[in-house]
């Protein structure tokens, strides 16, 4: 539909670009939650939409890719746009590999509702990927909207990301300890939070992306720690119970 | 068709009025029109012909009138609106607003919509900024002018969920401007997903009655095999409950409404004793597994208040249930009542002697899914719903539930019924 537009300037070209960005990140923001629901409530069907939507990001990704080497040949860009340009490779790079993830938890679907499991055991993963997606988001919309200062705290998020990981496989090690019926699919749940832990990483690498193409340069490395004590590692309040 | 006659006839009826009201006039006119003809040696063929151009003019000629009337009346308004900057007009609307050129650039956010999605940037793409599937396809329709969809449903579900109505509209004609209005639907979501959370949970109340039975099957199997006396009770019990849960069923599915819509007060005369003691036959099962005794303290007297049976049966099943539950320890539970005196209110109280209730917890134990405990109330089959459903039917009666509880000396459940 998009590619039939005649494009007439370079920002119309760069703007194309972005919204084909657009395009895959909301693919790719679906599949991981799609994927994620697919899982909590045993809906083959729905892992199965999940792993066929997944061809669409190869797809949108290679069609990013020749886009990007076109523009830069016959417009031989510099400093800034040529930013921007290579810029959109990587990102549409990395959403394609969170899309990957994606599909890789839709195909374990079948195998961990093969026998109907107690809902604590996805309680867990449920939080972690809504962390995971809203970090996402987060960099996603920090593109859209151009807001490098937003960024910095991607990287609070990604630790809040990995202290829920380890918290997370260590409950399912005591699910697996508790009952070996439950080790099959603790298994896959373990995989499956760690899918969704390196999909955390990969918003970190779209987001330092981003930070590149905005500023010019390179995200600082790690902040100092100053304080650790306002980090709220465990989400969910108990209070929520009532509600 | 229809319409169309619709249409028809309102005219005639306009032209119809018109004719009456310059009626005089046109009597008079028609009447001077055929004598001068009849004077004239004619045959009353010119006269009517005239007479016929004069009720035409008539009919049309007060309608030209009305027309430039309303005219004015628009214009004094008409005058500002044309100088009224359209963004003026954006920033007066209560939601989120864009306003996007053909290559999907925004050219103006109000400030609803800043709020909701974060500031603008000039030259932001709508398409990266919403970039979910259906969004992503409706706004690159809009922008080529396909016609589908006018609006579509849109839904974010991180950091919180949120869901709206959005529709996208070319603006004017030939601006190339597009306007893209979102409506929040999340409240109505947030009762939708409620509702469903609830009924899905509370099938479990089936349960209790389902086991019952089962318990009461069991006996007939075994030691009851041939003692005709306690099987024509127990098939009446296990009638009694079938029913009931054919019923419940009903119940749970207004349920879900009933938060919404307060009902009008029911008038149905039900006797408090003869209830209360059917539901403590009921639950003699559960009241045996838990090691309880179910005690009676109640008046001779009969104790009638204005309600549905079915849900008053479901209130003191339920309060009796979590009696035996979670205040087993104690050994025994006791039902009393008072009050029935002439306008008096009646009160029922159960009362157990179990482990009590944390001050903490009083006030918010009636509310869906609460548990005090969450790993006690799952181990006996609990989902938190018991009390507030007993809190909905009882604000359907006009009564009231009060409760005291000391810790590890009991708690004690008390429903008030207005006087009769
Ligand atoms: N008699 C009681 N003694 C102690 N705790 C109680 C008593 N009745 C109710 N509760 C507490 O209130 C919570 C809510 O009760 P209820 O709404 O009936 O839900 P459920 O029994 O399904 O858990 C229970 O989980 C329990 O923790
Ligand atoms: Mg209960």
């Amino acid at each position: 539909m998009q590619s039939q537009h005649i494009m007439r300037s370079f920002d119309e070209e760069l703007r194309f670009l972005a919204n084909q960005i657009g395009a895959m990140g909301g693919y790719a923001e679906r599949m991981v939650d799609e994927a994620v629901a697919a899982l909590v409530g045993g809906d083959v069907a729905l892992a199965r939409k999940v792993i066929e939507d997944d061809l669409y990001l190869d797809l949108k990704e290679r069609e990013i890719g020749e886009k990007a080497v076109v523009i830069i040949a016959k417009r031989q860009p510099m400093a800034a746009d040529l930013r921007e340009i290579v810029g959109a490779i990587r990102i549409s790079g990395d959403l394609e590999r969170i899309g990957d993830l994606g599909k890789n938890i839709a195909k374990r679907v079948v195998a961990v509702t093969e026998a109907r499991q107690p809902t604590r055991l996805f309680r867990g993963l449920s939080s972690l990927t809504e962390l995971a997606l809203t970090q996402l988001k987060e960099v996603l919309d920090a593109y859209a909207t151009r807001s490098a200062e937003k960024i910095g705290f991607v990287r609070d998020r990604d630790e809040e990301i990995d202290a829920m990981y380890t918290s997370l496989f260590r409950e399912l090690l005591t699910y697996m300890m508790e009952d070996p019926r439950n080790i099959t699919a603790c298994t896959h749940l373990i995989f499956c939070a760690k899918n969704i832990e390196r999909i955390g990483d990969h918003a970190t690498n779209i987001a330092e992306t981003v930070f590149h193409i905005i500023t010019g340069t390179t995200m600082p490395p790690e902040r100092p720690k100053v304080d650790q004590s306002h980090k709220i590692i465990a989400t969910v309040p108990a209070a929520q119970g009532g509600k | 068709m229809q319409e169309e006659q619709g249409a028809a006839r309102r005219l005639l009826k306009a032209a119809g009025e018109r004719v009456a009201r310059f009626g005089p006039v046109l009597v008079a006119a028609a009447a001077a029109l055929l004598l001068l003809d009849l004077y004239l040696g004619g045959t009353g063929l010119g006269a009517a012909l005239a007479v016929l151009v004069l009720i035409v003019v008539a009919m049309l000629f007060p309608e030209r009138q009305e027309k430039r009337g309303a005219e004015e009346r628009i214009d004094g308004g008409a005058r500002l609106i044309e100088t009224l900057p359209a963004t003026d007009l954006a920033a007066a609307v209560q939601d989120p607003l864009y306003i996007f050129d053909e290559a999907g650039g925004v050219v103006y956010a109000n400030r609803a919509a800043s709020a909701a999605f974060g500031p603008a940037v000039p030259g932001l793409s709508l398409q990266l900024k919403f970039r979910a599937p259906e969004m992503h396809d409706f706004i690159a329709r809009a922008i080529e002018g396909v016609n589908g969809d006018l609006a579509i449903d849109y839904v974010e579900r991180v950091p919180f969920e949120r869901a709206y109505r959005v529709s996208a509209t070319p603006i004017g004609e030939g601006t190339r401007l597009f306007v893209l209005l979102f409506k929040d639907q999340s409240e109505a979501r947030r009762i939708d997903r409620m509702r469903a959370d609830f009924i899905a949970n509370a099938s479990h109340e089936l349960r209790t009655p389902l086991a019952s039975i089962a318990g009461f099957i069991e006996t007939l199997r075994g030691p009851a095999r041939d003692d005709a006396k306690a099987r024509e009770a127990f098939l009446q019990i296990m009638h009694d409950q079938t029913g009931r849960m054919a019923r419940l069923i009903d119940d749970l599915l207004s349920l879900s409404r009933l938060e919404a819509k307060p009902y009008g007060r029911p008038g149905e005369k039900v006797d408090l004793r003869l209830l209360i003691g059917g539901v403590r036959d009921a639950l003699a099962h559960l009241a045996k597994e838990s090691g309880v005794t179910i005690e009676l303290d109640i008046p001779d007297t009969p104790l009638e208040v204005a309600g549905h049976r079915d849900e008053l049966v479901q209130v003191f099943e339920n309060l009796l249930e979590n009696a035996c539950k979670y205040g087993s320890s104690g050994g025994r539970v006791v039902v009393s009542a008072g009050g029935g005196g002439p306008g008096e209110e009646r009160t029922v109280t159960v009362t157990d002697f179990g482990p009590g209730i944390a001050e903490e917890h009083l006030p918010r134990i009636t509310e869906r899914f609460y548990r005090v405990d969450v790993e006690t109330s799952r181990a006996q089959k609990g989902t938190g719903l018991g009390l507030a459903i007993v809190k909905h039917i009882l604000t359907r009666h006009g009564a009231r539930l009060s409760i005291r509880s000391k810790l590890g000396e009991g708690s004690s459940f008390t429903v008030h019924f207005p006087p009769p």
